[in-house]
């Protein structure tokens, strides 16, 4: 492959935890990032626990 | 959206559907809400709650901005009949006429993080879900449990609203299930999560009596039994292993009943007021379509497919994912794959690095060293949030009168772009030097404003925040007046402390660019290969003098790739690359340094040593397996732990090939008092093991005695295989371990029956051991080297159980694979490669940037009494010597800030005012103190 067809951008679909650290370990290596959620904010499926283990930390 | 292209250039369209509501203009006042007609249940709240047609997801969304449901928004489908929000809205922002946009994006690689749904009981009517309204899901009862839930935290009977005194966990609801819903799989986080609810339930209301019906307890996670134990040992939650036959309405109440078999075979019925269904994850119709347009294969449980040694690739070149959607899975392993995912995607793109990504920059800082005084302070409305509680107008009439304040301003949001904005021309016009913002928390903003008053040329340190919110307005709704003396009280506090704040400078360190990896088992060469295929050097050290680990001696993963073979291609390509030194039969003597600047001293078999500069640290130490001392082992021939079978199998040894009888026993030495944990592989590895055999003849008798089968997620398949091929799966319990006796030359396994009630004795020609896994010798040498924790099993401590599962609290240092915790293959990959992606966030830099809040020493006062050396939780500390003025030695400490996280309690333990974290000077707390007890 050659070099310069190579774009230094990530599109990550989906704005949940996991889509949200693979976002942010790419940006502060160096690469641009697009996160595309379907809903009106991120933090997914997390964003509606209310603790979590183990030590029943709020979730948010 | 649709792709083409491929990997290094993607195109893809994206269309982004309205919202409605301009979000450059939106304030998130809540006005639009407040006034809009429709009610409409609310999805985040699982469907216990309403929300309106205009709204936020919820109260901490990001971004902060309204919506508008186009589905249910009166105007949306009849215009002209409604349009409150519009009518009310300050900021204008409602835009009715806003169409769906097209964007077209160049991307080098693709990550797809749909995540996963949950299994919805209303199709089916499952244990009378939607028809009596006592039986709800477990997101239902998160939501209830929640204090921005619809019942604030309250556990209450949806029927009557009356506090709940029973609840019933009903497990695998959409799980382990192929007749009520098609989903044969297992979705590995129920169990866990049902009883974590059982707990938070009880610890709201202590006289709540919480049972969990489940089939297995699947708690394999790194001290995820030991909570299991909890929950049952001090928490009293019930753990009953059947499957309830029915749930009935008991009276008109809601009231329910519940009937089934009970463990001695008995005909139960008992009364629960709420009946909680652990529904299972499944993947989502909208995931399945992305699965589809980005062309890439899902499995027959409709999971995106992937390798086991490369868990977060698709089918697609150029195309991961990472979550739910590759398999159910925790939020742990899900955090790991993110990583893991960003690690993948680096590879493919390390040479286009720094190409697209930009940097803020910044106006030159200001000299305000000379000047005098110009304080100038932002009071916030936060739209009725602090304005609601507070006459913010008296508060800043007052701030107008604090000594060195020349500058007042009110704001509606001072958070908003157009404020930030207006803040800049305000601190240049009036050439402040010191900027003070009352409003909300600084954790969620102090950033913000740094990044403020640095844009207009301030030092970004000349900044203090009153927080008038969370812990004025917030809590003292009912008194207007009281709240606005506290908020004039705070503002006054942060207004004594800001003028005792000079400027400070950030600390920069150099990073040197190239990595340690300690351990040359799979996690190892996995990290050690991403990093230096992301063009990063590795220095790869291995204790043994082959490359490989316990990957030489395993047999296939649960999805049946060979683990030797790929181990094997996995060594050729590290002793092939340009970037990796393999340093094999060496172990590290000695370490020093931080995050950026480690030197580590290596020493060979040979005796031969060598100092290695790294900027980073991982550890992949790995795990042994315990040599067991029960069961006859080494006493009877034919008693062999699992990997020896695993051999004998292999090599056709005459006693496996002729044999008509296994015996398997699981949890050997796993799951008991000297290993509190499960070893997580076991199971599986059993099954596997148990379906060649019974498939290479299938008159053997194979028996698998086990505590809990943890085959989780679709590794249930395996569970389900071996039950139709005839295995026989005999469960027992620690206080009926089963006993094996040699009789002849037949080995005698007796163990008691829970189906049949009675002791039953298997004759077999082998005993099959699935030992536990245990920590390797020397680990506690090597995390005492670098200063890192160890959990109580004598495996590595993370930082954060959920969320920094590769990191290690020190900065620099990361772990992966079994050296954190027992693991199979693809999930030892998974953190290795997490492992790598948080270390390329360091070394693809050449120098770092950490804030200016540290300690510093004061050498007048310090007399080296190196109390403070032994509070500092960071190691940043030492005691040092040196000559004084008067030609003496003198002891001091010194502070290493590269390690020093400002924590100041150092500056709390030092008796002779020595040891200060700037920022928060002993000359600004007593200001600020003085300030709170002037009125």
């Amino acid at each position: 492959m050659q070099k310069n067809k190579l774009v230094g951008s990530v599109l990550v679909v989906g704005g949940g935890i996991t889509g949200m650290q693979s976002a942010l370990d790419l940006a502060n290596a160096g690469y641009y990032v697009y996160l595309v959620e379907r809903s009106g904010a991120i933090g997914g499926a997390m964003a509606q626990l209310d603790k979590t283990f183990p030590t029943n930390d709020c979730s948010m | 959206m649709e792709i083409t292209g491929e990997v290094g250039n993607f195109k893809i369209k994206i269309k982004e559907h309205p919202r409605y509501v301009d979000m450059d203009k939106c304030i998130a006042c809540g006005e639009c809400a407040t006034k809009c007609p429709k009610k409409v249940t609310d999805s985040y709240n699982a469907g216990t709650g309403k929300r309106k047609a205009i709204y936020v997801k919820y109260p901490q969304a990001v971004p902060l901005k309204y919506q508008i449901d186009a589905e249910n928004c009166i105007w949306l489908k009849k215009p002209g009949r409604c349009g409150a929000c519009a009518k009310v809205c300050p900021a204008d922002a409602i835009d009715f006429d806003a169409v769906e946009k097209i964007h077209e994006i160049d991307a080098g690689s693709v990550i797809l993080s749909p995540g996963t749904g949950t299994f919805d009981p209303s199709d089916t009517g499952v244990y009378g879900y939607g028809e009596y309204p006592n039986v709800i899901t477990a997101m239902q009862l998160e939501r209830y449990l929640s204090a921005s839930g619809p019942t604030e935290g309250h556990l209450v009977r949806p029927s009557d609203g009356k506090p709940v005194r029973k609840v019933a966990f009903l497990q695998c609801v959409g799980s382990r299930d192929k007749n009520l819903c098609g989903n044969e799989y297992c979705s590995s986080v129920c169990c866990m999560y049902a009883i974590k609810e059982a707990v938070i339930a009880k610890d709201h209301d202590p006289g709540l009596e919480a049972s969990i019906f489940y089939m297995d307890m699947r708690t394999h996670g790194k001290e995820f039994d030991e909570y299991y134990q909890r929950a049952r040992n001090e928490s009293d939650v019930r753990f009953i292993r059947c499957r309830v036959n029915g749930v009935e309405p008991e009276g008109k109440d809601g009231d329910l009943r519940l009937h089934y078999v009970n463990e001695q075979g008995q005909q139960i019925e008992d009364y629960f007021d709420l009946v909680v269904l652990s529904v299972g994850l499944e993947t989502t119709k909208q995931a399945m379509e992305l699965a589809k347009r980005s062309g890439i294969r899902l499995t027959s449980n409709n999971f995106a497919a992937v390798s086991d040694f490369a868990p977060v690739s698709t089918s697609k070149e150029g195309v991961f994912t990472c979550g739910a959607f590759s398999g159910p899975k925790d939020i742990p392993q899900s955090v790991v794959e993110g990583s893991a995912a960003a690690a993948a995607a680096a590879k493919v793109l390390a040479p286009s690095r720094h190409q697209l990504a930009r940097k803020k920059t910044f106006p030159e800082e200001r000299d305000i060293l000379a000047e005098d005084l110009r304080i100038g302070v932002f009071v916030c409305h936060c739209g009725s949030n602090i304005a609601g509680y507070v006459d913010v107008e008296a508060v800043a009439d007052y701030s107008a009168t604090l000594p060195g304040v020349v500058h007042v301003e009110r704001n509606l949001f001072t958070c908003s772009q157009d404020t930030q904005d207006l803040m800049i021309k305000i601190i240049q016009e009036n050439r402040l030097n010191r900027v003070v913002v009352a409003a909300c928390t600084p954790r969620t903003h102090e950033q913000l404003f740094h990044e403020t008053i640095r844009a207009a040329g301030l030092n970004e340190y000349l900044f203090e925040m009153a927080n008038i919110r969370n812990q004025n307005s917030w809590v003292h709704t009912g008194d207007k007046t009281a709240a606005t003396q506290k908020a004039s009280d705070l503002t006054r506090m942060a207004v004594a402390k800001v003028t005792w704040q000079g400027p400070l400078e950030n600390v920069v360190v150099p990073i040197t660019r190239r990595a340690l990896v300690i351990g040359g088992g799979i996690s190892g060469m996995a990290a050690a290969l991403n990093l230096a295929n992301q063009g990063f050097p590795v220095d790869l050290i291995e204790k043994s003098k082959v490359l490989g680990g316990n990957g030489l001696h395993l047999h296939n993963t649960w999805s049946g790739e060979n683990i030797p073979l790929r181990a094997a291609r996995m060594v050729d390509q590290i002793m092939w690359h340009d970037l990796i030194t393999v340093h094999k039969d060496t172990l590290v003597t000695a370490a020093e340094g931080y995050v950026g600047n480690f030197k580590s001293t290596i020493k060979s078999g040979n005796g031969s040593e060598q100092n290695i500069d790294h900027g980073v640290t991982v550890i992949t130490t790995g795990a042994n397996r315990l040599m067991p001392d029960e069961y006859g082992y080494r006493q009877h021939k034919n008693v062999v732990s699992a990997l020896e079978f695993d051999k004998l199998y292999e090599i056709k040894d005459k006693h496996v090939r002729k044999g008509k009888s296994f015996v398997f026993i699981q949890c050997v030495g796993s799951r008991d008092s000297n290993h509190n944990y499960c070893s997580k592989v076991c199971c599986t590895h059993s099954v596997q093991a148990a379906i060649e055999l019974k498939e290479e003849d299938s008159s053997r008798r194979i028996y698998i005695l086990y505590r809990d089968m943890r085959t989780y997620g679709q590794r249930e398949t395996l569970y389900k295989k071996a039950r139709e091929l005839g295995v026989v799966f005999i469960n027992y319990e620690l206080h009926g371990k089963p006993k094996v006796t040699k009789v002849d030359d037949i080995l005698d396994v007796e163990v008691w029956d829970h189906v049949l009630h009675r002791p039953l004795l298997i004759h077999a020609d082998m005993v099959i051991l699935a030992t536990a896994i245990i920590p390797p010798a020397g680990v506690k040498q090597l995390a005492q080297l670098y200063k890192v924790p160890l959990d109580g099993q004598g495996f590595f401590q993370e930082a954060h159980a959920k969320l920094r599962p590769v990191d290690f609290a020190t900065d620099g240092l990361f772990v992966a694979g079994m050296a954190h915790f027992p693991k199979p293959v693809e999930e030892s990959i998974a953190q290795a490669l997490a492992a790598s992606a948080r270390a390329a966030t360091l070394l693809s830099r050449d120098e770092m940037t950490l804030d200016g809040i540290k300690a510093e020493v004061d050498p007048e006062c310090c007399d080296g009494c190196a109390l403070c050396v032994d509070v500092c939780p960071y190691h940043a500390i030492t005691l040092m010597e040196r000559t004084g003025d008067d030609g003496q030695n003198h002891k001091l400490i010194s502070i290493n800030k590269a390690h020093c996280k400002g924590c100041g309690l150092c500056q709390g333990t030092c008796p002779k005012r020595g040891v200060s974290v700037a920022g928060f000077s002993l000359k600004q707390l007593e200001s600020q103190v003085e300030a709170a007890l002037a009125v």
